[in-house]
């Protein structure tokens, strides 16, 4: 056993009152690279933020290289030995690679900054990753991964002990990733620990020699990469047991699962589409009045592939058919235009208009419908903000509070009212369930229920895999990209999707059989 | 203003610091003009008040599409320099210099149209600036900002133009039914805007857009079209503002017509207490904010302080303003 180098202990970290951390624990031996996992909200920034002085802790303690450590900021952290490399890297773009590396150490030379020995202690850090470059240049010049190395330099160049990377992957290309780990084993060699945040799975199993899972807050699980298959690390992730029965936690009610006979024309067609980095792959139907589950782990190109749909962002390959013809959207009013709707799952960034009044943000679609030579029919709009608020219950002090001031489950209820009213075919829901509490949880799941009762279709992406395997007819799932597996609702459970989120044991078998079989690889 | 009928969340006790952070600009005016109907003699004239109404009316006709602007996030720099082209448009065509017309009216009635119009196609060339580029508002506008009082020199080679057609100079000069034409133009304006903000659905759209973008992108609200409209009234509003300053002076300087206008047009916007980053706007906060500088810069002059200490507390002015606003900001 290597000696500890970094020991976290019972830390804990409340916001406001609600606990982002208790009593997490992270354990980091000399020269080994730690993988450090989980789902989003799992406490895993936090914890890092908290080792790097960013947010001080509640309570617990932190051992770093034989001492007690705390320190106020990222600097000071820097000084004292521990290096991040942020996923966005933040080094200063317009200056060369040289003071980069140098920045906050400066050599000096009569009190002048001495030229000559910062490009001379550069080039040595560069020379280290077996590559070669100029490092008078702007760091510009150069793409990301040079750019993330140039990082990893200033990383060492301050005599990290621990270098941590979150995500660092996430805007490298496979060639990219691959002079990436050769420089982490490199790290590694040189008795430099490495904390490693990705959300590829694949990439921990090549890399990292540890992993700690963390969930609600809390540490779950400690164990070495090569002794826990993805499906078991997936599990620790969602808090599953494998052999878990499923039962029953959602709001969803029954429906009748079955009535979709398959010769019903489907109302959306998605056909190995294509987009960006992230959607490389993905395939899937959807009729009318079903809820389709989209699921896959962060990354797996779920949001992305609604944005596409929704017109948001334009594909670079495959085809969209709706109600049978041919849909390009351009924009999203081309997709409205077309009977959708799209829930983005960040309320703040994509869905509220915060100093709008409840009323006004619900009705912003249908507004167009509800003027008249561009003059608003105040009455008729009212009729609508009345009967929505009433309908989905929405707890707001009338129509005309400001919707900042509600919660975050009655601004969810009324960016769902906002598409109902358009009354829409297809409603596209990017987790309408996150960062919101319990009761309006439930409220949510069983309007989503009724809507698909009266006909309305639901394309639902959750990272919360009750809500998925309770609430849609069928769920595809996603994994890098790819969609790779189709389930009826009779073959879902936990288990069979977190099988289908993890990497196959082996390369999957070219099928082209056009019967999909549950379970079976498209 | 609907701010008064809105209903408090419940449980919010009385501020005395929410009711000054919503009404200030009210209660500023107020205490102002109280000030002067004690300390300065004759204010209370219908003169006094003509000429302070028929200072302050360009200000207001341009701030009113600044207003616009500023709700969707936006910032117009180029509005003085769209006077100014404007300014030397009309004279150009009324005085018969590109087509002589027969008839002054006719003359007059094309010179109006034709360079209120250009204006607004520079404005509009601002919003494509930014909605086609991408190109930040403040920089977008900054090129017809300098481009623009060239344009305007180059049309008049330079020259002051010098006139006197009191059949295109009423709009500066003539009074309807006591009350000076410019001003009733600032009305009329003041209430069209007022009234497009709250009743129609392109007021939503711009205080959508300036509220969240992304958010009224995905609404399938035409953003780029919104945009480039309100810097196409922004460009109105500045030739009309344009063509009143040029007939008060009975000449055109291309110099000089609209210089520092986009300041004082932006002054009157964050006073009367449109929020700079977008999705909240008062066009009758506009008005009193340009009243309020007027009336700080009248009451300095009348009481024998010179326009420059007038400068000075103008500046001060808007420091207070912007003090107020993050008052309410803090709140929320």
């Amino acid at each position: 056993m290597a000696l500890s180098l970094l020991s976290m202990q019972r830390i804990s970290k409340a916001f406001g009152g609600i606990p982002a951390l208790s009593a997490a624990s992270l354990q980091i031996d000399a020269g080994e690279v730690h993988a450090l996992v989980g789902q989003n909200g799992a406490g895993k920034s936090t914890m890092i933020k908290i080792l790097t002085g960013y947010y001080r802790k509640d309570a617990g303690d932190i051992q770093f290289d034989g001492a007690s450590f705390e320190v106020a900021s990222p600097q000071a952290a820097q000084t004292g030995g521990i290096s991040t490399i942020y996923q966005e890297i933040n080094l200063v773009p317009y200056r060369s690679v040289a003071e980069n590396i140098c920045l906050g150490r400066e050599k000096r030379r009569f009190g002048l900054l001495d030229w000559p020995a910062m490009y001379e202690d550069a080039r040595a850090l560069i020379a280290r990753f077996n590559i070669n470059f100029d490092v008078r240049q702007p760091l510009v010049n150069f793409n990301t991964a040079t750019q993330q190395m140039v990082a990893i330099a200033r990383a060492i160049g301050f005599k990290a002990k621990l270098v941590i990377m979150d995500e660092p992957t996430s805007s490298l290309d496979e060639r990219e990733v691959g002079v990436l780990f050769d420089v982490i084993r490199q790290l590694k060699a040189e008795g430099v620990s490495v904390i490693f945040v990705s959300h590829k799975l694949d990439e921990l199993y090549q890399v990292c020699d540890r992993v700690t899972i963390m969930r609600d807050g809390q540490s779950v699980k400690t164990a070495a990469m090569a002794d826990l298959s993805q499906l078991e690390l997936i599990a620790s992730m969602l808090g599953r047991d494998i052999a878990q029965v499923s039962r029953r936690t959602t709001a969803f009610g029954d429906r009748n699962f079955a009535k979709q006979a398959s010769s019903e024309a489907p109302l959306l067609k998605v056909s190995n589409l294509r987009a960006g980095r992230k959607v490389l792959d993905v395939s899937f139907d959807m009729r009318r009045g079903e809820i389709i589950g989209l699921a896959g782990l962060l990354g797996a190109g779920r949001t992305e592939t609604a944005r596409v749909i929704f017109g948001e962002d334009q594909p670079q390959g495959g085809a969209l058919e709706l109600k049978g013809h041919a849909f390009n959207p351009r924009d999203p009013r081309d997709a409205i235009a077309g009977g959708l709707g799209f829930c983005s799952e960040d309320r703040k960034l994509e869905g509220i208009i915060p100093d709008m009044s409840v009323g006004e943000n619900l009705t912003l679609v249908l507004l167009p419908h509800l003027s008249k030579a561009g003059i608003v029919d105040e009455a008729a709009k009212a009729k609508i903000v009345e009967k929505f608020i009433a309908r989905l219950g929405v707890k707001c002090s009338g129509p005309n509070q400001k919707i900042r001031e509600l919660s975050g489950g009655n601004q969810q209820k009324v960016l769902l009212a906002r598409w109902l009213a358009t009354n829409p075919q297809l409603l596209i829901l990017d987790e309408p369930t996150r960062g919101i509490d319990v009761g309006a949880k439930a409220e949510i799941q069983s309007l989503i229920n009724d809507m698909a009762k009266d006909g309305l279709s639901v394309l639902m992406i959750s990272s919360e895999l009750e809500e998925v395997i309770e609430g849609a007819d069928r769920v595809f799932v996603l994994r890098e990209g790819h969609s790779v597996v189709e389930f009826a609702h009779s073959d879902l459970s936990e288990h069979a999707i977190m099988q289908a989120m993890a990497q196959p044991e082996k390369p999957a078998p070219g099928t082209s059989s056009p019967a999909m079989s549950p379970g079976a690889p498209l | 203003m609907s701010e008064l009928t809105r209903t408090a969340p419940a449980a919010r006790s009385f501020r005395w610091q929410d009711f000054f952070a919503r009404h200030g600009t009210l209660l500023v005016l107020l205490a102002l003009v109280a000030f002067n109907i004690i300390a300065t003699p004759n204010f209370m004239s219908v003169r006094t008040l003509n000429v302070n109404l028929t200072q302050v009316a360009t200000i207001v006709i341009v701030a009113v599409g600044m207003t616009m602007v500023i709700a969707t996030g936006g910032i117009d720099l180029s509005v003085g320099s769209l006077m100014a082209i404007a300014g030397a448009l009309a004279p150009l065509i009324f005085l018969g210099k590109i087509v002589h017309f027969g008839n002054i009216y006719v003359a007059v009635a094309v010179a109006m149209v034709v360079s209120v119009f250009v204006a607004g196609l520079f404005g509009w060339f601002n919003g494509w600036l930014i909605t086609h580029f991408k190109i930040q508002p403040i920089i977008a506008t900054l090129v017809l900002f300098i481009a623009g009082r060239g344009i305007a020199q180059v049309a008049t080679n330079g020259n002051l133009q010098a006139f006197k057609v009191p059949e295109f100079q009423f709009i500066g000069l003539d009074r309807w039914f006591g009350v000076p034409v410019q001003v009733i133009v600032m009305v009329v304006l003041v209430a069209a805007a007022t009234w497009t903000m709250r009743s129609t659905l392109f007021g939503r759209q711009i205080l959508a857009v300036g509220g969240n973008e992304r958010a009224a992108r995905l609404c399938g609200m035409p953003v780029s079209t919104t945009k480039r409209w309100v810097y196409f009234i922004s460009g109105i509003c500045a030739g009309i503002a344009g063509l009143v300053v040029i007939a008060i002076n009975s000449s055109s300087d291309a110099n000089l017509v609209g210089l520092g206008m986009e300041l004082d047009a932006i002054a009157a916007v964050a006073v009367g207490g449109t929020s700079l980053s977008g999705g909240r706007a008062s066009v009758l906060g506009t008005l009193m904010g340009a009243l309020i500088i007027q009336l700080v810069r009248f009451t300095l002059l009348a009481n024998g302080i010179p326009d420059a200490a007038a400068l000075v507390v103008k500046a001060a002015i808007i420091v207070a303003a912007v003090w107020l606003q993050r008052q309410n900001g803090a709140r929320a």
